[in-house]
């Protein structure tokens, strides 16, 4: 007779989340920005993020089959990897780069690590990264919001970068969306709903996003405006992916650190990093840059900022 | 003579230098962006490490130990100053694409490696064995990164276009591309020796 009576080491209390539950609720508080990047780019976005994300979790399926150990497609992780990876590119690239984007991601960027939980970097943004550096061509053309067309428009901040004046964009436009960029960046709206629910939830602290929303914000104000202070630093705020970036990639439970302090150095020095890439650096944009320098010192933020066990010295 | 093949044929595939012994990786990363480099910076190495074998082999009896490392220095910076002005003199162009990664040869790990383990210690004919093979097996990693490098990163091979509409993966063509290309292919070696043991 099987004994009734289970002995293990504690914890003793479990509540109900796991993984996999946290994985589809993430997926779904992303839903909301792809919603928006429909609407705003047209149903090309639909097909970007669907291609990404079916690509993403087939080579999960691949990778799991091919090493032989148990496929983890069901978890959710690569569908999220697949999205992100998705919001991360413009509406009008040619269909087969985000498919070699989300095979780089899962493969290179995730399972050669050992998988889920191993992986050092934030895999969406590696296969982002490496598209970048691979075809800039395809990868820095935007389709102009609501005409769905294949003109093509600058964002925000390379118009800002390139020198040009930027012609009146209000704020209320960069919030909801209405400018070039990558699908799921442009609605500001849409990405705090999402945000909220994982908030709420308590899948996500605030320690991340605030510090490296406040860094970056503080950062432009002082270094870049005309003079010093002067910084227009809501712009900075609204535009690019710093929102995508610091509510739903700096967050990563993986690649990131565990403790609350490390959590606020990791935040801060991302927003350095964006801030400094965005005014002094070659690219417009440097959230997804700065997120992946600043996963790859979490091991040693980490180290540091380990919790004391109470008694010792 | 059989020992003298065997000499030879482990530089290949069960010593090779770059993927085995992971020995000269500064040269390896840094030219392997096209063939023409790689078989340049091959044949270079080669001549170098030969050269500093032999002599290497030579004198081992009258080098004092505790001063052998500058003495293999000396001799490797000579065989390099060598190299070096036959290519400026006979292809000045490949010169230029390698820079400063021909004079860098004579810190390549791998030609001191090779004094330091097998010249000081054996004779002539085995060192130079030893030497060519070492070389040989530089040269073929160096032909196969650099092949996956410029098929990869330019859609070339020698210059020569393979596929019709083939996008280049820039990415390959640039530093990252090398330790990535470097990186999976150690990872695919590792992997079938770890399947034959």
């Amino acid at each position: 007779m099987k004994s009734n009576l289970i002995v293990s080491g504690s914890p003793h209390i479990h509540n109900k989340e796991s993984v996999p539950r946290i994985m589809w609720t993430v997926v779904l508080s992303l839903i909301p920005a792809a919603v928006a990047g429909v609407i705003i780019f047209g149903w090309d976005a639909l097909w970007v993020t669907l291609v990404a994300t079916v690509a993403a979790v087939l080579t999960e399926w691949i990778c799991g089959l091919l090493t032989k150990k148990k496929v983890t497609i069901s978890d959710g992780s690569a569908v999220i990897t697949g999205i992100l990876l998705a919001y991360n590119l413009p509406s009008n690239v040619p269909l087969w780069l985000p498919i070699i984007g989300a095979v780089f991601s899962i493969a290179i960027g995730k399972q050669i690590f050992g998988g889920l939980g191993q992986n050092i970097f934030n895999p969406a943004l590696v296969g982002r990264v490496f598209l970048m550096a691979s075809w800039p061509k395809y990868m820095t053309t935007f389709a102009k919001p609501f005409n769905y067309d294949a003109i093509t428009s600058a964002t925000p901040l390379a118009i800002l970068k390139e020198g040009k004046i930027l012609e009146h964009i209000s704020y209320w436009d960069l919030f909801l969306g209405k400018h070039g960029g990558c699908i799921g960046e442009v609605c500001i709206l849409a990405l705090l709903i999402g945000a909220a629910i994982l908030l709420i939830k308590g899948y996500i602290s605030w320690h991340i996003p605030a510090s490296f929303i406040l860094t970056t914000a503080g950062f432009t104000y002082i270094f870049a405006g005309v003079q010093l202070f002067h910084g227009d630093w809501l712009f900075h705020i609204l535009s690019g992916g710093l929102i995508l970036g610091a509510f739903f990639m700096a967050t990563d439970y993986v690649a990131t650190p565990l403790t609350a302090k490390g959590q606020l150095i990791f935040g801060v020095g991302c927003g350095l990093f964006t801030a400094i890439i965005r005014i002094w650096g070659g690219y417009p944009e440097g959230v997804s840059y700065a997120i992946l320098m600043m996963n790859a010192t979490t091991p040693f933020i980490d180290r540091y900022t380990k919790n004391k066990i109470y008694g010792t010295k | 003579m059989k020992s003298l093949v065997k000499e030879f044929t482990k530089g290949i595939i069960k010593e090779n230098p770059t993927f085995v012994l992971v020995l000269g990786l500064c040269p390896t990363l840094a030219v392997s962006v096209t063939v023409v480099n790689g078989i340049g910076m091959g044949i270079a190495a080669t001549f170098v490490l030969l050269g500093s074998s032999l002599i290497v082999s030579l004198i081992r009896e009258f080098i004092p130990s505790k001063i052998r490392i500058p003495c293999y220095i000396v001799i490797i910076a000579t065989f390099v100053t060598i190299a070096e002005l036959c290519m400026k003199a006979y292809s000045p162009a490949l010169d230029r694409s390698l820079g400063i990664y021909v004079p860098l040869i004579v810190v390549n790990c791998m030609v001191l490696g090779r004094a330091e383990a097998f010249a000081c210690k054996n004779n002539l004919a085995r060192s130079f064995f030893d030497g060519l093979g070492m070389g040989a097996g530089f040269t073929l990693a160096l032909i196969l990164i650099s092949g996956i490098r410029e098929f990869l990163g330019s859609g070339q091979i020698l210059g020569h276009t393979l596929i019709k509409g083939f996008e280049p993966i820039f990415v390959f063509g640039m530093p990252s591309g090398a330790l990535l290309v470097i990186g999976l292919l150690l990872g695919f070696f590792n992997f079938l020796k770890n399947r034959k043991a």
